[in-house]
This record gives C-alpha cells, structure tokens and sequence, in this order.
C-alpha cells in the first residue's frame, strides 16, 4: 500500500497540446481517489502518466516515497484495469488472473492456486476455465478486477472501470467496487466522466478541465460548495441555478428579484458589484404563495424525476429550477416562488467562489 | 417473362462453359495418371498404377519433392518470423515516413524475385557463395516474399487492440513476452495466411532454384517437373501428369487443414 504524489506534472503532447499543465496532488494512502472532467480535459492521461504508459514532460510522480517518473510501467508495482477490462481473448479466466504471477515467473501450481483464491471472493468459481468471450460484460469486469488483485500491487488504477456496462448493472458494480476497495484498503485512483459515480463512490475526488484541476475535495465539498462555476454547473445530476446578479446595498438583485447575501459570501461583497448567484435546485424550496427572498416567475416546465418533480420557473426571462416533493407539484402556467436556502446558496465572483 | 427465362439460360450456359474451361485442366490431372496412355484429352482411365510405379523409381521425382518441403517450409519459417517482428514494431512504433517505406520495399520486392534482377541475384549469390546451396536460396526466396509479408501482417497487428499489450505492460512483461503471450496469440490467423502464402509462393517457384540450385539433387518439384520428357524430347505425359499430381497434393492438402484450423475468426467479443 502505498500513497501518489504528484509534483508539477506535465504532459505536453507532440504538436504542441498540454494535456497536463503543472498538477500538484496528494493521495493519501487506501484513498479512494476520482479523477472527474468532461471528456479531453485530461483525466486518462493523468491516470496513464501515473501508470507509466505515458511519459511525463515535466514534474514527478511519486509512489510510497519512491520517484517511478523514470521508471517503466512494469517497475512501478501499479496495476490497471483498462475501459475494456483488455482481458486475453486466447487465454481463460484462470491464466488471464494468473498472467501477473507468470510475468514474475511464480511457478504454474502456485499461480492457478492463487488465481483460483482471488476469483473465488468474486465470485468467478464456477467460470474459471471460460474464455473472455463467453463472460458477459460483469464478469468480464470482476476478471478484470480479479486480475489486479493477484498482482498484490501498491495502487491500482481504474480507467473509467463502469462505462462497459449498462445502466442497472453499473449501480450494482458501483456499490461492489467501492465495498471491494474498502476491503482490500489499496490506494485506488479512478477516472470517470460521470459525476454521479464520482460523488457515489470516491473517498475524495479532482475535478478537471482542459488539463488543470479545478477542484480537490470530498463529495460533500465538491456537491455543496463548488469552487468555481465550472464545477458548480458540471457536478449535480440536475444542474445548479447560475444567475448573473448585481450587488445592491445590503441585498442582490438577481433576475428582477431581491434576495438576501449567501451566508458564506457575509461582509465580501463591494457595492455595485457584478455576481453570478449560484443555488442547486435542491437546495431552493418551492412555494406557491408569495414568499420573502425568492425568485418569483410562471411555471413552465415540469420534469419528472421520481419521488419528486424539478420545476423550471420563468422569472423575469430567467429560467431557475427548483425541486418539489411528491404530492405538491403546481401546474404550468401557476406563479410559484424558488426560496433558496441562505446557507447553501453561493456568489461566484470573476468564475470563482466568494467565500470566507 | 420469356425474356426473363431466356435471360436465366443464357446465364447459366455463360456459366457453364466457364467452369467447364476451369475444370477440364483439373478432370484431365485426375484421370490422366490413371490412364496407361495418356493424351491432352481428357478421356476415361483404365485405373493403372503403373504411372506411380514409374514416378516411384524415378532417381528424383520423390527427393524433389521433399526438396520443395524443405524450401517452402523453411522460407515460410523465415518469413513469418522475421514478418511478425517487423510488422509488429512498425504498427506500434511511428516512425516518419513509416508508410513510404513500407510502399516502396512492396514495389522494389515485386522486382527482387522476379525476372528482372536475375542477374545481380546470381552475381550477389555467387560472390556471397550462396549459390548451390538450399539455405541461400532460402534466404533469397524470404527476401522476396517479406515485404508482402511485412504490409500483410501490420494490417493483422494494426487490427488488434493497443490495451491488450499496455495492460501486459503494466503487469510488467518485456516487449518479447509482449509479443509472445500476447500479440502472437492474437494475430495467429494472419501468421497462419502468411505461412500458407509463402508456402504456396515458394511450392510454384520456377525459375529461383533452376538459376541458383546446380546440383540436381536439390532441386524441387518445379524444377524436375521441366525435365520430364521423353528420350525423343516430347512431353512424357505419363509421367508429367503423375508428377503434377501428386505436385499438387500437398498444397491443397495443407490449404484445407490450415482452413479448417484457422479459417478467420476473431477471439472476443468486447464492445468498442
């Protein structure tokens, strides 16, 4: 077990594209670590750099205090599962399990004994001597994890490691993978470009765009507190409210309306000054009668998302979303009145969050 | 509609005549060596095995073709191995002007075993004392068939998945075991075209071994086919048909087994 540390990683591809540029981060040893961004922002490259697959331009990666930035993929005693499992096609669950022990030259008995150990807890007893291409998409991905296992490696990386699968299957896997890793307490970092598996699953998590990270943190810390606007409209299943607003005395005018400033952004804010007021849809109550500090418009969209509906309001041209509970959905074409909660709503300020 | 029927007859007549144009060479193969006087026609045999028995005491028919098993099966080792390296490295690696070089080597290697460098072949031959000698005129022969070879089997490795080798690699195997557990698994049936190909290639080689093989003792099939003639100097159509076919047995032989074992079919069955 082991921790990464990446000191001013760099990655500038032939042609001039800075997939990387300077990245400095910690992950603490039996982290579960998520590395989040909409595709190209350089999440797959960061995983392979930390592999080996890609070498870095500039800066170090360091696994348990050993510098591997010049060490072959082979050296630096990670092991990967990549989007397609790459599990052998000519070989069975068995050897493609036990290929890592073969590479270290562990003698045939013992290396089956061993594959036939890890496969088991997956539960793969009853498929060991199938070939890849009789498993189905789940299999293949416990194989794949089965694989990592017996390598008994420092870290282990996953490259988006649910994408394969479909939908129902990728919730089950999701609570599998993230029971897994607590068991086996290995430092695991992960890429992904779903922010729902990201918030479900990581210990902690980097958000990235366009090869800088945007945001360190928590789920709960990356969810409630965005760092940026960036992260505040990519993270949330349903996107956070982000209102151009202007600084009025004591208060915010925010599309016609007067709203009272965030408690976070308290005493930080100059007169006359231009905001964007940020407010997740789950964080502003609905109400149909006229309310203090709210958003007040027609409805115009009713979404159905369950145990609740997501109304989009009109408010004066501006559309602002809010969540309603079951049993009090309004109709369209109703006034209704978006309440933000004072403690979760937040002020970006230039992109950035204003916060104390 | 009676156009429509006509139209169908005329085809299928069409028809016809081509593959009677195609199959009467390989009717006359069959019944020929059967027959104890053989003409160019095509006639019933009279189911004699004396033709074989012939063939059989002839000084070189049966050594030669043991010659050509050594020739077409060592080229075809030779090529397939040196192919496979090759084509393996430069689909992975980039090289610039990777792909013109491997345009022109597929020209220049139409001209190497062919007619028009005959002579520099025999001069190169004879001074690297290769000349007479079945490992030289292998060698020659695998210069020739490599390019296609090399052009053939990239497009096998080129097909094949960059992940298979990087999670290899991640487990820490060396570029060999890369290629041995991994890669050659993976493209074995585009080895396998290639070692039937060459084969095949080296099994119809004429003019190659009759230029640089002296001692008739080494000589292939191909070559001994030639001297097959009467005293007279006419063909001898006993014999050449017998020799022809039992030329031919092999070849077809090892197509049908290498297509049965490897016809083409892909292991997997990952979604991408």
């Amino acid at each position: 077990m082991a921790a990464i540390e990446l000191r001013g990683l760099t990655k500038v591809y032939p042609g001039g594209v800075r997939a990387l540029d300077a990245l400095d981060l910690v992950i603490p040893d039996g982290e579960f670590f998520a590395l989040l961004g909409p595709s190209g922002c350089g999440k797959t490259t960061l995983l392979r750099t930390i592999a080996g697959l890609e070498t870095a331009t500039g800066g170090s990666v360091v696994i348990g205090e050993r510098d591997v930035t010049g060490v072959q993929p082979g050296g630096r005693d990670v092991a990967m599962v990549f989007q397609d499992y790459a599990l052998f096609p000519h070989m069975d669950v068995t050897d493609n399990i036990a290929y890592p022990l073969r590479i270290k030259k562990v003698a045939k008995a013992a290396r089956q004994a061993k594959a036939a150990e890890v496969g088991a807890r997956l539960g793969l007893d009853h498929l060991m001597d199938r070939r890849p291409g009789q498993l189905s998409g789940g299999q293949q991905q416990r194989v794949a994890l089965a694989r990592v296992m017996a390598t008994q490696a420092q870290a282990f990386l996953f490259d988006e490691p649910l994408s394969n699968l479909d939908a129902r299957l990728r919730l089950e896997a999701r609570t599998f993978l993230k029971k897994l890793q607590r068991e086996l307490g290995v430092t695991t970092v992960f890429v992904t470009h779903d922010q729902a598996e990201a918030l479900a699953m990581a210990d902690r998590m980097a958000v990235m765009e366009a090869g800088h990270i945007r945001q360190i943190g928590t789920p709960a810390e990356v969810f409630q507190r965005p760092a940026n606007t960036f992260v505040a409209a990519f993270i949330g299943s349903t996107p956070m409210n982000l209102l151009d607003g202007v600084v009025r005395g004591g208060t915010l005018e925010v599309a016609g309306c007067a709203l009272p400033v965030p408690t976070s952004a308290q005493g930080l804010l100059a007169d006359g000054e231009k905001i964007v007021y940020g407010v997740r849809p789950e964080y502003n109550a609905y109400a149909s009668e006229p309310a203090e500090d709210a958003l007040g418009g027609k409805v115009v969209i009713m979404e159905n998302l369950g145990a609740s509906h997501l109304v989009t309001l009109d408010v004066n041209d501006v559309l602002v979303q809010a969540i309603v509970p079951e049993g009090r959905e309004p109709a369209i074409g109703e006034q209704g009145w978006a309440v933000p909660r004072r403690d979760r709503a937040l002020v970006y300020r230039d992109g950035e969050l204003v916060a104390g | 509609m009676t156009r429509f029927v006509l139209g169908r007859i005329g085809f299928s007549t069409l028809i016809a005549v081509l593959l009677a144009f195609f199959t009467l060479p390989l009717l006359w193969l069959a019944s020929a060596p059967l027959t104890s006087d053989p003409t160019y026609k095509v006639s019933v045999p009279d189911f004699t095995w004396e033709n074989f028995q012939t063939i059989l005491e002839h000084p070189y028919a049966l050594p030669s073709l043991y010659n050509s098993l050594v020739l077409s099966v060592g080229t075809a080792l030779v090529v397939v191995l040196l192919a496979a390296l090759a084509a393996y490295a430069l689909s992975r690696v980039h090289l610039p002007g990777r792909d013109v070089l491997l345009y022109v080597l597929l020209l220049l290697s139409s001209i190497i075993t062919g007619t028009a460098a005959m002579v520099p072949l025999f001069q190169l031959a004879v001074d690297l004392q290769l000349i007479d000698s079945q490992f030289g005129l292998i060698l020659i022969l695998s210069g020739g068939l490599l390019p296609a070879a090399i052009f053939m089997l990239k497009d096998f490795m080129d097909a094949t998945p960059k992940s298979y080798e990087e999670s290899a690699r991640v487990f820490g195997a060396t570029p060999l075991q890369i290629v041995r557990h991994v890669v050659v698994p993976l493209v074995r049936p585009g080895l396998a075209t290639i070692a039937v190909w060459s084969v095949a290639n080296v099994w119809g080689n004429f003019l190659m071994p009759f230029l640089l093989l002296r001692d008739v003792e080494k000589q292939p099939a191909a070559v001994i086919m030639y001297t097959l003639y009467t005293e007279g100097g006419q063909a001898n159509l006993r014999l050449l048909s017998t020799f022809g076919l039992l030329y031919s047995v092999p070849v077809v032989v090892m197509y049908l087994i290498v297509s049965k074992k490897y016809g083409f079919r892909f292991h997997g069955g990952i979604k991408r």
